[in-house]
């Protein structure tokens, strides 16, 4: 790590992420995207573990972390002494969390965040499953994929549940800000992440981040398999603003799901299994009608 | 200034004479009336600061656990299973090394939902590593407020306090206090000024993974940090009776103990009742005396040992109980003390039954008889489980 580096990025290497890691790509992306006059309250998970460990940080802005569901708490209450202070015009706050920390434990906390119109950028690193703890199901957790406590079996297809609707759940707060994106898009989490802290008010942003130790991918394919998500219309990319879809990522010939399912270990007992495979396609078929991405 | 208020009224005053730039709570009964009057004041612009209405007491603890990292003097409060839905964050504060302040309207825990007083709630939080300081009565709820904000903050010490106080008996009683003078308030407590918070000119990381190599050492900080507090507790003390008159910031206090044969130990507001039991039977010439106990956490060994060393008979009282044990302050005071002393535990004013005056009489006389560790006292026998109806 040279001084160069730790001058240009509010995240550094040192850290102890998996080889490939989604999440620690995206992070830096928006670390640096969000700049050096930038608060950020992490949840606890994968991120905290791997980017913090006493007396290392990876972080080269201000950091704080307590607690598994506290992350928007946390934030709001960052964001309320800078206002006491006078401060908040000039300094971005950012809570962030994986999908476990935001569409389960987290989710109160995440909610009253945005209802009582904090001004602070709430960013889901989404692998869609508890990682830290040995891939167990989350309410982020796509349909039909295999996890630990979701695991496909003789009589099981995996997950019997499609993924919490996270976006539209933030954009029902009628916040000015909810949207997705991919580490498949570095420049697209560079805009959204710009874009949403010239926004005053609370904002949400959640980025599909694949883990490859728990979706069983070989750490060389992270982006690939992202792109995969994207293309076949299982990962829309989309932006709310005040509550209505404002614009979502357009994919002129879809590709068929089983391109991004075939790629993935935790997919590979539907290559098998026809009808949970057709059910599949059917999530990515609803998402491109009811996004409009076509 | 003496006025005849509220005690949440007065708690709320106290909050705000130390000028806290963020607040956040959530209702909860007894605790309502102090967070009620802080956002009146902010609504009537008569203290600068922020309240944030959270969805729940962990958010209440998690926020102003952020707040406070990010520089602000914070304050909360809360009560029973409020309290118990905040504990995670609350071992966070202290484990992160943030002096914020929180006001206990004691409250039994559920099941049965209770709403009435006894100290189950913040005994069953007094391992996380805060100051936990009780108060007899509301002028001492207010003093303990304002001076347990010096000795939180100090640089030295930085660490959280929880002033506990008795819901309803002191949160909804109507009392004189004697309410300082801001100007004076302002001259004792400084403004909060850090050793370190979340500041982009200077980015640290707070919160992170302590592996076996270090996590230990974190937890002796914090202890040796509260044996220092032992000490200044009666300095800080000492400076507030100076200032304001009064001696409420101690470790304990001694009522009519230096002669006593008989001494009963308590925190909070059934002190006042004791001290009522200890004027009569000296009046009938019974060598009787209390041991307050103001500060719980950190935990004046030596001060009990000492001012219990001359008693023949010691009977602590308890408003809590460790089940399948004993009492919370029989426990700690029993082991301080020699095997041949006859030292007896009582659980009293569970769920807000009152203890009253011949409750006190009876645990002397019984403190005077056997030994016993945890006897409960005023039980109504015929509403035991079917089992023990024989006791």
């Amino acid at each position: 790590m040279n001084k160069q580096h730790l001058e240009e990025n509010y995240y550094v290497c040192g850290h102890t992420a998996c080889a490939g890691c989604g999440q620690s790509m995206a992070v830096r992306i928006v670390m640096n995207a969000a700049g050096k006059n930038t608060i950020v309250t992490n949840a606890t998970g994968c991120l905290e573990v791997f980017s913090t460990k006493a007396p290392e940080s990876a972080f080269g802005v201000p950091w704080i972390h307590s607690l598994f569901e506290n992350a928007a708490a946390l934030a709001s209450g960052v964001e309320t002494a800078l206002a006491y202070q006078g401060k908040k015009e000039n300094i971005n706050v950012i809570a962030q969390a994986g999908d476990g920390g935001t569409a389960d434990i987290g989710l109160q906390a995440l909610s009253g965040m945005l209802e009582r119109g904090h001004d602070a950028l709430f960013v889901c690193y989404d692998n869609e499953a508890y990682m830290n703890t040995g891939i167990q199901r989350s309410g982020s957790t796509p349909f039909n994929a295999s996890t630990t406590t979701s695991p496909s079996g003789k009589i099981s297809a995996g997950n019997p549940r499609p993924k919490k609707p996270m976006v539209e759940i933030c954009a029902a707060h009628h916040i000015p800000y909810s949207a997705t994106s991919s580490v498949a898009n570095p420049k697209d989490i560079e805009i959204k992440v710009k874009k949403a802290l010239k926004i005053k008010g609370p904002k949400y942003l959640q980025i599909h981040v694949p883990c490859p130790l728990g979706w069983r991918i070989d750490s060389s394919k992270t982006i690939e398999v992202a792109k995969l998500a994207v293309s076949t219309g299982l990962y829309p990319l989309v932006e709310y603003e005040y509550g209505k879809l404002a614009k979502s990522r357009k994919i002129s010939s879809p590709k068929p799901v089983s391109e991004y399912l075939k790629a993935q270990g935790r997919f590979r007992h539907l290559l098998k299994n026809e009808e949970a495979l057709a059910g599949v396609q059917k999530v990515a078929d609803k998402n491109i009608e009811y996004y409009g991405l076509k | 200034m003496k006025k005849f208020i509220e005690g949440s009224y007065a708690m709320a005053e106290a909050a705000k004479l130390c000028r806290p730039g963020v607040i956040a709570a959530y209702p909860i009964t007894p605790q309502t009336h102090i967070v009620e009057n802080l956002s009146q004041f902010i609504a009537d612009g008569e203290l600068d600061a922020k309240s944030v209405n959270v969805e729940s007491e962990h958010s209440a603890a998690s926020c102003v656990l952020g707040a406070q990292a990010a520089g602000a003097r914070s304050f909360t409060c809360s009560s029973s299973q409020g309290l118990i839905l905040m504990s995670e964050v609350l071992f966070c504060i202290a484990g992160m090394r943030l002096p914020v302040m929180l006001v206990c309207a004691n409250r039994a825990l559920s099941a049965p939902i209770n709403i009435w007083n006894d100290h189950q709630d913040s005994i069953a939080v007094r391992d996380a590593g805060w100051i936990q300081l009780y108060a007899e009565n509301n002028q001492e709820a207010v003093d303990l407020i304002i001076a347990s904000h010096k000795i939180a903050e100090d640089p030295k010490v930085m660490l959280p306090a929880m002033v506990c106080v008795d819901g309803f008996i002191l949160t909804h009683g109507m009392e004189v206090v004697d309410m300082p003078d801001q100007k004076d308030v302002d001259n004792f407590l400084p403004a909060y000024d850090p050793p370190y918070k979340l500041d982009v000119d200077n980015p640290m990381s707070f919160g992170l993974l302590g592996t076996p190599d270090v996590y230990q050492e974190t937890r002796y900080a914090i202890q040796k940090t509260l044996e220092d507090v032992l000490g200044m507790i009666p300095e800080v003390g000492k400076e507030f009776g100076d200032k304001f008159g009064r001696d409420s910031l101690r470790l304990v206090e001694e009522y009519k103990t230096t002669d006593a044969e008989t001494i009963l130990v308590a925190m909070g507001s059934v002190c006042g009742t004791i001290k009522d039991v200890v004027d009569r039977e000296r009046e009938k010439g019974n060598k009787v005396g209390l041991l307050k106990i103001v500060s719980y956490r950190p935990f004046p060994k030596e001060v009990v040992k000492s001012a219990l060393k001359s008693a023949k008979h010691v009977g602590i009282i308890d408003k809590d109980i460790s089940l399948g044990s004993d009492g919370a302050l029989y426990s700690e005071i029993k082991s301080l003390l020699p095997s041949d002393q006859k030292v007896s535990g009582f659980i009293a004013g569970l769920g807000g039954r009152d203890i009253k005056l011949n409750s006190v009489e009876n645990i002397i006389k019984m403190a005077r008889e056997e030994e016993n560790s945890c006897k409960f006292v005023d039980l109504n026998k015929d509403i035991l489980w079917d089992k023990f109806k024989t006791i």
